[in-house]
């Protein structure tokens, strides 16, 4: 008999198997699928950017000789203690409760010894950060969790978050697996079950009463810390206009790289836009204004490198944040713990169920023997040498294009790989002066 | 009695002196005349002060109050005593929106009507309504009492949390997980207390009031609870 040849088999590009299983698992439990983290889809970032360097044109600094300042003040606008740090690098706010305490302390370890500041998260300030933290943003979230006035004015900075490049729009949830007695205390919720996290403040509801907020806060804390709004990545260029016009002193931008402690998947990977894209429109919004650089801006979302942090800047930031790239300075995800990754299903460098509490590396965790494992000096010592790393790698970066303040960096020091970084940065093509959507065609 | 000229000296300068007083004792009573509805009165005071504001304030009137005694001679403004950790504040006329949000403790006494979102997310504050309280009150209500001696609107008590809503009149419509409960004794003495510290003593009777607070259905999420969200 003959054997004619067969068609072989083809998986469809619509329905993958990762597709499939994705539907066959909502299938057979009936929720959503919630993780932590930012989008993990490829999009268009920084790496599809480059810096020119150095040329006949433009003269570059020695190397390790000749200074490039790092340092950045947040708040110059009205407050009248703005902050001033070593390094335009901060600490992204992350929750008490969605971290360990030790983690916690970590961060603010390592943040203060790299001359740089952390950030609370809902749940409220812990006495291990504010104790570690030299420098400390106190985040003004919907939930209030853990907001009172005393640690208001202990706080250095105020930052009101309005919404957070994993989910704009969206709230959040701690799920009851991780509601100690000590997270229940500061949230004034019962033990052990799902807190919810407002996505809209219960008190205001437009940009004119943001503005009256920000009086009440300035009263309270007697002008003196600055003020910062903080926005996900959706619509920057009227988010930063309004966050000045509401007397914002700090704009704080994340893009959908931006991690998140918990929330659905299809809102990580669906809602938002990359930080690429927004960074340029929330620097035209301050130009626009006559604010750049009077109001500051900070952006966030999948800072990574020296590299990233320069990038970012050269397009008109005054400072980055960094969370997830923190924590797996801190330890998380390390394949140290391969074998309990895979026990949970995962691998390392994958592991994104943080709302499970089960971390093997003890950071995003409420377990006392999981938190155990996690050593807060040895993490600060951990997250102060990365700081310091991405900070070397900026200002080489910035001598090599000749300037002697990573602030001096500019959008004419970069060239874009692709035609959608090009478009989205505003930086022309590489080899071109061709910049989609403002070049005429 | 130190007398504050609001409209002379400015917010700036009130708040400063109110806040001064911490851990001092020797000025106790502060009146504030032509207020004007300004915004952000008496925000932040942390002594054991009484402050009687003489006319209508705007938004955020004694908010994060601690301590201090705040009667507000008119009516209030969107966000009175938000964030309230202790201390009382009465108000003679109606409140706007927001009326104790996020109350940690103290007790907030309205005389007139709340309009909506009133004690939204209070976190253990006592809120004692002479009138009617708007839509969408008590929403996400975490700890703490609302007592209601008039009418409540629609969604009353959204996702609530462990809060008690006491309602002598009738409600609207009840929002998603919050249920009507029984009065046991220890709720007519709640009641009794809240009306006496309320200045409601012989408007109302304990037995005149249903007890409401959440079913706990969406304490943890289910996926066959998805209609209420």
């Amino acid at each position: 008999m003959t054997e004619f040849p067969k068609t072989p088999p083809r998986y469809s590009a619509t329905f993958t198997p990762a597709v499939n299983a994705e539907i066959r698992r909502a299938a057979a439990t009936g929720i959503y699928d919630i993780r932590g983290g930012g989008t993990k889809r490829h999009l268009p970032h920084f790496d599809d950017l480059l810096f020119l360097g150095a040329s006949i044109s433009r003269y570059p600094l020695e190397g390790y000789r000749e200074k490039c300042a790092t340092d950045v003040w947040l708040g110059t606008r009205f407050a009248t203690k703005p902050i001033h740090l070593d390094i335009p690098i901060t600490i992204a706010g992350m929750s008490f409760g969605a971290l360990s305490g030790p983690a916690k302390e970590a961060l603010g370890r390592g943040a203060s010894a790299a001359g740089t500041s952390t950030t609370t998260g809902d749940g409220g300030m812990t006495e291990e950060e504010r104790g570690h933290s030299k420098t400390l943003v106190y985040q003004y979230l919907p939930s209030r969790y853990g907001m009172n006035p005393d640690d208001l004015r202990r706080a250095d900075a105020i930052e009101i978050v309005v919404g957070q490049g994993a989910k704009p729009g969206g709230g959040g949830m701690l799920l009851g697996q991780k509601i100690s007695d000590r997270v229940a205390n500061m949230r004034n919720l019962p033990k052990g079950i799902d807190q919810r996290s407002a996505c809209r403040h219960p008190d205001w509801t437009g940009p004119d009463d943001l503005e009256i907020k920000i009086l009440e806060l300035r009263e309270i804390t007697n002008w003196e810390k600055p003020i910062y709004i903080k926005v996900g990545g959706a619509r920057p260029y009227y988010d930063t206009a309004l966050a000045v016009k509401a007397g914002a002193d700090v704009v704080v931008l994340d893009g959908m790289q931006g991690g998140t402690a918990a929330t659905q998947d299809v809102f990580i990977e669906h809602v938002g836009m990359p930080i690429l894209a927004c960074i340029p429109q929330a620097v035209k919004a301050l130009q626009d204004l006559g604010m750049h650089r009077k109001v500051q801006l900070i952006v966030s979302g999948g800072i990574r490198s020296g590299a990233d942090v320069a990038k970012a800047m050269a397009l008109g930031a005054d400072a980055v944040s960094i969370g997830t790239a923190a924590l797996i300075a801190l330890g998380d995800n390390d394949p140290k713990w391969e074998a309990e990754y895979q026990a949970l299903g995962t691998t390392a460098d994958a592991y994104d169920d943080w709302h499970e509490g089960r971390d093997p590396a003890g950071i995003t965790t409420q377990d006392p023997e999981l938190a155990a494992r996690f050593d807060p000096v040895l993490g600060g010592r951990r997250l102060k040498n990365y700081l310091k790393v991405m900070t070397l790698e900026a200002q080489t970066i910035a001598r090599a294009c000749g300037k002697n303040h990573l602030h001096n960096l500019e959008p004419e020091d970069l060239c874009s790989l692709t035609i959608e970084a090009a478009a989205m940065a505003g930086v022309p093509l590489a080899g071109t002066n061709w910049i989609p959507g403002r070049t005429g065609f | 009695m130190q007398s504050f000229d609001l409209g002379k000296d400015g917010l700036r300068a009130l708040n400063s002196s109110l806040h001064a007083l911490k851990g001092q004792t020797n000025m106790t009573a502060w009146e504030v005349i032509n207020p004007k509805g300004a915004h952000a009165i008496a925000a932040g005071v942390d002594a054991p002060v009484e402050i009687t504001v003489r006319g209508s304030t705007g938004y955020y009137c004694a908010g994060m109050n601690k301590q201090a005694t705040i009667r507000i001679k008119g009516s209030a403004g969107p966000g009175v005593a938000e964030n309230m950790m202790s201390g009382t504040v009465i108000i003679d006329g109606d409140a706007s929106q927001y009326a104790g949000a996020t109350g940690r403790g103290g007790l907030l006494v309205i005389k007139g009507n709340a309009s909506s979102r009133c004690g939204i997310s209070m976190k253990g504050i006592d809120i004692v309504v002479h009138g009617n309280i708007g839509h969408m009150s008590c929403f996400m209500a975490q700890s703490g009492n609302v007592l209601v001696l008039g009418n409540a609107g629609e969604a009353l008590g959204d996702s609530l949390y462990e809060a008690r809503i006491f309602v002598r009149g009738t409600v609207k419509s009840l929002g998603a997980d919050c249920i009507e409960k029984e009065m046991r004794d220890e709720h007519f003495l709640i009641v009794e207390d809240l009306l006496r510290q309320g200045e409601a003593d012989g408007k109302a009777k304990p037995e005149e009031f249903r007890r409401y607070g959440s079913a706990r259905k969406l304490y943890t999420f289910n996926i066959d609870n998805a209609a209420a969200y």
